[in-house]
């Protein structure tokens, strides 16, 4: 993790799955698969392991459209408010059913991002603050049409079965609509030339530009997906639960944290969307074992508030070990 | 520009002149604030019944004051190009420790020491929230969003561990002097956040210190090549941002008689950002404009408070924030372009 542009060595040997940082998350992750599955009754059963997927796919999701956005040396503030926006309109729509309210909850965070793709590329504003504007308008929006409140979802129509229903007992509908999407960014990042284009936006806009690739296309896509993934994510929270337009405060930070666990820098360049998906596992399963222990007697009985705790130090471990890793090549002395 | 910058760091110590063509540039833009915000005032003065009470104008001070105040440390981060996402978070730990302190057995034993204990001791642990975040980017190169985001994150839950979740209520009426205090009919705090922004001021435009900030976010590495102390500067602006995020934390917690680790400063670095870029500073870094951020506080607040006191839900003003946000960047990047 430096401020400055690594060496294009190291950037090759951090390429996605080519071991370096991304190994960190994913030994990290068998890690603490491995202890919980030794050390709690019941954490490998089949109802903790679907509610775990069931809950995270949400943050899976953002997670993987913010790896986007960043690996173009952006970021998207917006993704929690859009997916308390998405929540409210699916809920909305919800009696129609699923066929109904999940493109539309998709359409909204499509607009959104949309709107930061026309501020940052069309009227050329930083991403951050771009983001944050929208974040606002958003969270506005989505309370306005609440009116503030709790909008329940209908359960008479197919709607909440995305949430409830599970393929045998393991798999929750709501892992198998996140992972088409992370398989797609992967392919596209990886497969095809707009994925090389996303990682040459972060790794040099000006010379990316320069050498006649489509940055703006680029640009647009990423902000565009992360929008969708966001807008997703709202669908799935208001599947079980209804319009949630309070929910989503800090789950961009907490999708910028996966993302940065999982071995990508801010700056842009690199990055790994299975890895960015094993941070977003590995944020959710801190908190799940804290569940756990809790319930252990003789455990540790640490109180919820110290959940948001752990996930700090957490962050701030994974970023020493990144500083130590990128150090060597990135600074002479 | 950055040869301006440059230029700026090269004539550290000498005489005191700031580049003539970003002072004008700047001036224009505060400008342009204050005639928007005087706009507002005639607008409300129109539109808005009890507009010139001496209460509305005490109403909308105690709002904006501890954002005023946080968005001027803020406004210094950003000057040196980074971002601090802790501040809301800095200012749940002062307010959770301060009624703690004072309302241990040992500040209710000797009340005098106990309340400089709650002003003190919060600031403190607010020092070294910064310190940590400075040393953070400074010392080890962590950008500035994700070095802070650390603190983003477990800072609230460490307010929230301390009180184990429970809000605190308390009278303890010298401590809460500092948020309902009035001095000349104008609260405390208002008083607070001038007197701040104007050492404030004075340290940016003349101080050894103001210029090696100005330099590093202008550009750091001739900042450094000049011999810029430029860790140093990095971790003091850090320090100091959190301090008055700290402060803030004990004014909030003092207005309320009450202190809510969950909610204090809840979303504050959003609205310190926001004072801060509406007033003219930039993401980039390079340019402290004390007065602007004042200004951008003021006019965002004062945005707010016409459209609530006008029948607009309180919601749709996020809309309309959003909208100022997206104005005053472009204008400024349109600006830079030229």
């Amino acid at each position: 993790m430096t401020a400055r542009p690594l060496d294009l060595d190291l950037r090759r040997w951090m390429r996605p799955l080519d071991g370096g940082t991304h190994l960190t998350v994913w030994v990290a992750l068998f890690a603490l698969l491995l202890i919980g599955a030794l050390r709690y009754d019941n954490f490998l059963s089949a109802y903790n392991v679907s509610s775990f997927l069931g809950y995270n796919s949400m943050f899976i999701l953002i997670s993987v459209g913010m790896c986007l956005v960043i690996m173009t040396g952006g970021i998207d503030l917006s993704v929690g408010a859009v997916a308390a926006l998405s929540s409210v309109v699916a809920a909305f729509l919800s009696a129609r059913g699923l066929a109904v309210a999940l493109p539309a909850g998709v359409a909204t965070g499509l607009l959104v991002g949309a709107v930061n793709a026309g501020l940052i590329v069309g009227l050329r504003l930083p991403p951050f603050m771009a983001t944050l504007a929208s974040m606002l308008a958003a969270k506005g929006a989505a309370l306005v049409i609440s009116d503030s409140r709790a909008v329940p979802a209908d359960w008479t129509s197919d709607f909440t079965a995305l949430g409830m229903n599970k393929i045998g007992p393991w798999v929750p509908w709501t892992i198998l609509v996140a992972l088409p999407v992370v398989l797609a960014a992967w392919y596209v990042l990886e497969r095809t030339s707009l994925g090389r284009t996303v990682l040459a936006v972060g790794g040099n806009a000006e010379a990316a530009h320069l050498m006649g690739l489509k940055t703006s296309r680029a640009l647009v896509f990423v902000y565009l997906f992360s929008g969708a993934c966001a807008g997703l994510a709202g669908v799935l929270l208001a599947s079980p639960g209804g319009g949630q337009p309070l929910e989503g405060m800090g789950w961009e930070l907490a999708a910028i944290a996966s993302v940065v666990v999982g071995g990508t820098l801010l700056t842009g360049g690199m990055g790994s969307v299975p890895a960015t998906v094993a941070g977003a596992l590995l944020f959710g399963l801190v908190f799940n074992m804290l569940n756990f222990e809790n319930g252990l007697p003789g455990g540790l009985s640490l109180s919820a508030y110290w959940q948001s705790v752990i996930r700090g130090a957490f962050l701030l471990v994974v970023i020493l070990l990144q500083v130590r890793l990128a150090r060597p090549a990135a600074h002479k002395a | 520009m950055s040869q301006q910058n440059s230029l700026t760091g090269r004539s550290l110590g000498g005489v005191g002149e700031a580049p003539a063509p970003r002072r004008s540039r700047l001036d224009r833009r505060l400008l342009g604030l204050a005639l928007a915000l005087l706009a507002l005032i005639l607008l409300n003065v129109a539109l808005t019944p009890n507009f010139l009470a001496l209460q509305t104008f005490a109403v909308n001070v105690s709002q904006v004051a501890p954002i005023a105040i946080v968005a001027l440390g803020m406004t210094l981060v950003i000057a040196t190009g980074g971002v601090d996402l802790s501040v809301g978070a800095v200012m749940a730990v002062s307010g959770a420790l301060a009624p703690l302190i004072f309302g241990s057995g040992w500040g209710l034993a000797s009340p005098g020491l106990g309340l400089a204990a709650a002003f003190l001791l919060p600031l403190l642990v607010a020092a070294a929230c910064g310190l940590f975040n400075g040393a953070l980017v400074s010392r080890l190169g962590v950008q500035p969003i994700i070095a802070t985001l650390i603190l983003f994150i477990s800072g609230r839950g460490v307010a929230l561990v301390m009180t184990n979740g429970n809000l605190q209520t308390f009278t303890n009426p010298r401590f809460t002097w500092l948020g309902t205090g009035r001095w000349l009919g104008i609260p405390v705090m208002g008083w607070m956040a001038l007197a701040i922004a104007l050492v404030v001021a004075v340290v940016v435009r003349r101080t050894i210190y103001g210029r090696y900030l100005l330099s590093v976010g202008g550009n750091e590495r001739a900042a450094a090549l000049a011999g810029t102390p430029v860790a140093t500067v990095k971790i003091w602006t850090y320090v100091l941002c959190s301090m008055l995020a700290g402060l803030a934390g004990l004014i909030v917690v003092a207005q309320n008689s009450a202190s809510d680790a969950a909610r204090i400063g809840s979303l504050m670095e959003l609205d310190a950002i926001a004072a801060a870029v509406v007033g003219g500073a930039a993401l980039s870094g390079g340019r402290a404009p004390i007065l602007g951020t004042l200004l951008g506080a003021l006019f965002i607040q004062l945005v707010g408070y016409t459209l609530i006191a006008n029948g607009v839900p309180d919601e749709a003003t996020l809309i309309v924030t959003a909208g100022i946000i997206v104005v005053a960047v472009w204008l400024q990047d349109s600006r830079r372009r030229t």
